[in-house]
Parts: structure tokens; C-alpha cells; sequence
């Protein structure tokens, strides 16, 4: 009981509390905003939350904006607690869908197994992209935020100069030809029930990663040394771990969990690649859930989760005629308040001391 | 496939209007990185400038109220980027995501606020854009005309260029600015606000993103639209890099990436019978930027660049 409540209560004197008062503030410089903008924002909340929670096949859906975000917030989940910050989430998502593609289409094999070399051979791309970052961060001492914003760009002109070429690019179309039916990786069961959304297998793939990446880096000597080499690199060459391999391999685990997250998306809902005009944020999304959820596995699920129904529900408020962009400013304000959140957490302890007339 | 002269002088003219808002936004991020801040919402700060600019000058038919409004609206998220980094001590680089959150989401909101749901502003008359200059100074050689008969905005960011260069070394703010963000504890020592000089130099940082983003409504589309930015933003830090953050070396990566650009763009026209794709010509500044650093060596950031500090913590 009293461990219990140890637990409890180190939660919600850290991360949770924060979180939940981060939330709230961007709700309410959204509502500000949608004041200022002369909507009334209780009717806008309530049309966002109707459309999360309204029915079955908005859960659904919400599921399905969630996953690929889910991924790409434990890549940048994973990369973090080994001390390195993957903005490249975002070209690693690209290639990994850029690949499921080209399985998915020049490929020839029977269902099922079709659909997962395709979302393993994504997740391989993905890994090899972000094992680049991390070989440059290991041997050549180049911040890794630097050279993924860099493969971020690379990756998008990739994926536009494949989908557009003669081999991949369907004639009079700016997109690929769609995928194999074998390749497809969503189930038809679902379909009568829940409209047109697509229940597909990389859902389940993604809830598994949570734990199995939660597995890796709490239980197992792996994750303990690319930990390790996070929180002090010559603490842990001294204690003779291999720090250039350990980063190479943090960026390689964190790449494939969002390259699993673009071949998952490609296989399961979008069955072709369109011509980008944009980046379309999948991985700075997966840095927005990995910060709501505290940078931990099990965090990045709910955030996930929660940012996915807000990009869902968000597309509703078009019929308020409040622009949907309200959703990215409430994000922002939430991860403008978590970054600052920290001064907080130090005015806190400074009263707590103080009131227990403890020495600073 | 031959280039015409008048081909060549296009290909400088475009490359030099490319270039322009790189350059403004670069030097900005020179400003915020010399001083020991790394800003990476200069992306979000150039956005939210193209979109004050466009909805100011279409409001006012004035190009210089939207330049104004601009430099506002950076300085509000330049500050806005300070006082996290700066005061409650976050981590700059989730501090810029978040303005690259922020920004771009308030300027596609209240363009549809303000123009009736959509996601573009209603365009700015020609008469209301830049002035051009050197109109008419080279009659009898319209090459060069086509090449130097261009926007102020791209000669104003060069004189830019040169007067932060001055003001980084040349004067006592500069030297204040630099040994701030080489070593505050050192600087503080002796007498150097560090707070007060960080905060000018990021507040700086963002009013020259925002007027970086600005001159693109009045220069190249009349027009702000979601994705008027793409990327511009962090392809102004990379140049940074690839300059060592100097102002003069960042000058010429804006007009290599420039030029990337404008050559790509050139070659998609269909007369030269396309030889080379455009996407891949506009992955080359990307690569170039890699390559420059894993072979040339690396770029040192200022040392104290994206270290929190904190007089009270030894």
C-alpha cells in the first residue's frame, strides 16, 4: 500500500501533473484565441470532443490517426532516453513508406506474407536512415539535429523523384500506383461496422512496440547501456560500453520505429504515395506526443492516443467554420508549457524546501 | 540543350531573389546562435512574418506597414523563444518546435479568419509590392537588366549582411554578444548583462526570420498560403552551418542553395527537354550541407550555443 502510494504520488508530483496543467493552458489559449476570433468555444470543445468520442466509428477513426503518430513519438521517445534527439522522425517516417511502396508494388507474394516484408523492409529503411545520423554523431562528433534536419529534406525530394518516376509514378496521376492487394495489411471484417475506416494490423503492431520498446529499455542490459551512454558518454566508455556503436544503434531502433510507423500507414490505410507539396509532420508530431507523454514508451501511447483524437476531431471544427490550424496552436501552447514547465518544478521544490526549512 | 544568355541572366536574377530571404533569416539565426540561444523556430517565426506582411499590405495597400507588422510578429515570437530559453531555462530546441507549432498554426488560422475561410490571403496588387531597382540604368544591355533589375529586398539583405558583420566584430556590443555566448560565466565576471544581451540578440533573431518571411509575399508570390515557407526556414540554418556561422560565409551558402533552387526550377521547364529531375536538384543543398560536414570538418557552434545558463548553478 504505502509503495503504492510512493508511486502515486511520484507521478503526480512530476510528469502527470505538469502534463495535465500543460494541457489545460493550450485549451485555454485556444479558447482565447477562438474568443478573439468571435466563436464561442465551449460550442468549439464540444464539437471537437463530439467528434473524438461521439461514436464508435470516430474511435476508430481516432485509432487511426493515432498510429502512425504512435510510432514516430516512440522513436523520438526511444532516441531521447538515450540522450539524443531525433527531429528526424520525419524523413526516417518518409523513406520507411517510400520502401513499403516499392515492396507493395513490384513485389510478388502471397498475401500476408506480402504485407509484412513490406512493413519490414519499411521499418529496415527507416532504421538505415536514422543509423546514418547516429554513425555521424558517433565518429564525426555532428549534432544529430543538424544532419536529420538535413535527411528530413533528402528523404522528402527521395520520395517525390521515386512516386514521380517512370517506374512507380501512375500515368496521369501526381501519386504511385496503389500496392498489391496481397501487400494490404488492413482487414475487410470491420468494414460494414465502422464505415470506411481501416482497422489494420500495424494498430496492434504499434500498442506492441510500446511495451516491447518499454521491455528494452527497462529490463535489459541494452537498454541499460544506451542509457547509459545518454546520461554521462564518458561514465559509460569508462565502464566499457562501446559509446560510437551504442549511438549508431539508439538512432537504428529509433529510425525503425518510425519507418515501421510510414510502412504501417502506407500498407494499412493509404495504399500509395501521393507527390509531397510538404512535409507532412508524421515525425515532428511523434516529438509533440514523445513531449506530452514525458518522453516515456507508455506516455507516448496516451499522448498518442490523445494527439491523434485531436487531429481527428480537429478536421470537425470546419463545420463551426473555426478553422481546424486551432488544434496546432493548442499543441504548441501545450509543448511551449511543458518546455517551461521545468522553472515550475524548481519554484516548487524551492517553496517546499523552504516551508520544511530544509537547506537549499 | 544551350543556355542563352538571357537564360544565364534569368537564372542570376532568380537565384538572387531565392537567396534574399535565406540570407535575412540566416543572419538571424547567426544573431541568436552567436549569443549562446539555438533557434530553431526560425521556421515558424518566417511564416508568421510572411503572413503579417501579406494581410498588413493587402489591408493598407503599403508594402512598409506589412514589413512593420512583420517585424512585430517576430519580435512577439523572438521574445516569446527568450523567455523560455532564457528565463524558466527550457531546452531550446523543444522551445522551437513549439513555435514551429505556434506560429504557422495562428497564421493559417487567422488567414482563414480573415479571408473568409481560406487558406490563402487575397493577393497583393503589383504596386503595392517591392520596388525594384536599377530599372532603366542598362539600356543597351537588357541582360544584364534582366539580371540586376531587381527587388531592394535583395539588395538591402547583402548591406545586412554587411552591417552585422560589423556589428559582431567591430563593436563593443558584438564583442559582448560573442563572449556571451563563448562563455557567460566568463562574461558575466566582468560586468556583462548576460540575460539582457541574450535576450536582445534573440528577439533580434526573430524579427529578422519574420522579415525574412515578409519580403516573399512582396517579392516572389503575391500571396501567403500554408506552405509559403517550406523548409526555408531550417535550409536558412543549414546555410548557417555550412557558413560557420559567419555572416559572410552564410552569404554565399544562401545564394549556393539559391541557386540549387532557382536551377531546378529553370531546368523543369520543359524546352531544355529535362535532363535532370527537379527533385533531384532540390536535394542538393541537403546534401551538399552533409557532405561539407562529414569531409570539410565541423562547424563549431559557438561553445555555449544550446547550454541552459544559470548564474546560481556552478
Amino acid at each position: 500500500m504505502t509503495k503504492l502510494k510512493s508511486v502515486a504520488s511520484r507521478v503526480w508530483n512530476d510528469t502527470f501533473l505538469f502534463t495535465v496543467i500543460a494541457i489545460f493552458t493550450g485549451f485555454l489559449v485556444g479558447a482565447v484565441i477562438l474568443l478573439a476570433t468571435g466563436i464561442n468555444p465551449l460550442t468549439a470543445y464540444r464539437v471537437l470532443f463530439e467528434g473524438v468520442f461521439g461514436s464508435a466509428k470516430y474511435r476508430m477513426y481516432t485509432l487511426q490517426y493515432a498510429t502512425p503518430i504512435i510510432f514516430t513519438g516512440l522513436s523520438v521517445t526511444f532516441a531521447f532516453k538515450t540522450g539524443l534527439f531525433n527531429i528526424g522522425a520525419e524523413g526516417q517516417y518518409i523513406i520507411g513508406s517510400l520502401v513499403a511502396m516499392m515492396c507493395g508494388v513490384s513485389l510478388n507474394l502471397p498475401a500476408g506474407i506480402h504485407g509484412l516484408v513490406c512493413v519490414l523492409a519499411g521499418g529496415l529503411a527507416g532504421a538505415i536512415w536514422g543509423v546514418i545520423a547516429g554513425l555521424l554523431k558517433a565518429y564525426r562528433g555532428i549534432s544529430e539535429v543538424i544532419v536529420t534536419i538535413m535527411l528530413n529534406w533528402t528523404a522528402f525530394y527521395l520520395s517525390n523523384l521515386i512516386v514521380m518516376s517512370g517506374s512507380f509514378k501512375k500515368p496521369s496521376s501526381s501519386a504511385s500506383y496503389d500496392i498489391a492487394e496481397t501487400a494490404k495489411i488492413y482487414t475487410e471484417a470491420f468494414k460494414t461496422r465502422y464505415g470506411n475506416v481501416k482497422i489494420h494490423w500495424g494498430m496492434l503492431l504499434a500498442i506492441a512496440a510500446v511495451f516491447i520498446i518499454w521491455l528494452i529499455l527497462n529490463k535489459t542490459t541494452l537498454g541499460y547501456s544506451l542509457r547509459a551512454v545518454g546520461f554521462n558518454r564518458s561514465a559509460a566508455e569508462y565502464g566499457g560500453i562501446n559509446v560510437p556503436r551504442s549511438i549508431a544503434a539508439s538512432m537504428g531502433i529509433s529510425g525503425l520505429l518510425a519507418g515501421l510507423g510510414g510502412a504501417c500507414q502506407v500498407c494499412g490505410v493509404l495504399v500509395r504515395i501521393t507527390q509531397l507539396g510538404n512535409q507532412e509532420g508524421f515525425g515532428f508530431d511523434g516529438i509533440s506526443v514523445s513531449m506530452i507523454g514525458g518522453t516515456n514508451p507508455i506516455g507516448a501511447l496516451f499522448a498518442g492516443l490523445f494527439y491523434g483524437g485531436m487531429k481527428y476531431g480537429g478536421s470537425k471544427l470546419n463545420t463551426l467554420n473555426a478553422p481546424s490550424e486551432l488544434i496546432n496552436v493548442v499543441i504548441g501552447t501545450i509543448i511551449y508549457s511543458i518546455a517551461i514547465s521545468g522553472a515550475f518544478r524548481a519554484l516548487i521544490r524551492f517553496l517546499k524546501a523552504k516551508k520544511e526549512g530544509k537547506p537549499l | 540543350m544551350m543556355f542563352s544568355s538571357t537564360d544565364i541572366a534569368l537564372l542570376i536574377s532568380s537565384t538572387l531573389v531565392y537567396a534574399a530571404p535565406l540570407i535575412i533569416a540566416g543572419l538571424g539565426s547567426i544573431m541568436s546562435e552567436t549569443s549562446g540561444v539555438v533557434n530553431i523556430g526560425i521556421e515558424g517565426q518566417m511564416t508568421i512574418g510572411a503572413f503579417a506582411c501579406a494581410a498588413a499590405a493587402t489591408m493598407f495597400h503599403n508594402p512598409w506597414i506589412g514589413i512593420i507588422c512583420a517585424l512585430i510578429s517576430g519580435a512577439l515570437f523572438g521574445l516569446m523563444h527568450a523567455l523560455a530559453c532564457i528565463t524558466f531555462k527550457a531546452d531550446q530546441t523543444i522551445s522551437g518546435i513549439a513555435i514551429n507549432l505556434l506560429a504557422p498554426g495562428l497564421s493559417v488560422y487567422l488567414c482563414k479568419a480573415m479571408f473568409d475561410g481560406s487558406t490563402q490571403s487575397k493577393p497583393i496588387d503589383l504596386q503595392f509590392k517591392l520596388p525594384k531597382l536599377f530599372s532603366g540604368v542598362f539600356p543597351g544591355t537588357p541582360q544584364i537588366s534582366l539580371a540586376l533589375e531587381n527587388y531592394v529586398s535583395v539588395y538591402f539583405c547583402f548591406i545586412l549582411a554587411l552591417a552585422i558583420w560589423f556589428l559582431l566584430f567591430k563593436t563593443r556590443f558584438g564583442l559582448r554578444m560573442r563572449s556571451v555566448g563563448e562563455h557567460p560565466r566568463a562574461a558575466a565576471t566582468l560586468g556583462v548583462r548576460v540575460y539582457l544581451t541574450r535576450y536582445i540578440c534573440v528577439t533580434l533573431s526573430g524579427m529578422l526570420a519574420a522579415l525574412g518571411g515578409a519580403i516573399i509575399p512582396l517579392s516572389t508570390v503575391s500571396f501567403f498560403f500554408p506552405a509559403i515557407i517550406a523548409g526555408q526556414g531550417f535550409i536558412a540554418i543549414a546555410a548557417v552551418i555550412f557558413g560557420k556561422f559567419k555572416p559572410g560565409q552564410t552569404v554565399f551558402a544562401c545564394l549556393l542553395f539559391g541557386f540549387c533552387k532557382s536551377l531546378a526550377l529553370t531546368l523543369g521547364n520543359p524546352k531544355y527537354g529535362i535532363v535532370v529531375s527537379a527533385h533531384l536538384l532540390s536535394m542538393i543543398p541537403y546534401i551538399i550541407t552533409l557532405a561539407v560536414l562529414l569531409f570539410v570538418g565541423r562547424s563549431h557552434a559557438p561553445k555555449a550555443s544550446g547550454r541552459i545558463y544559470d548564474p546560481t548553478k556552478a
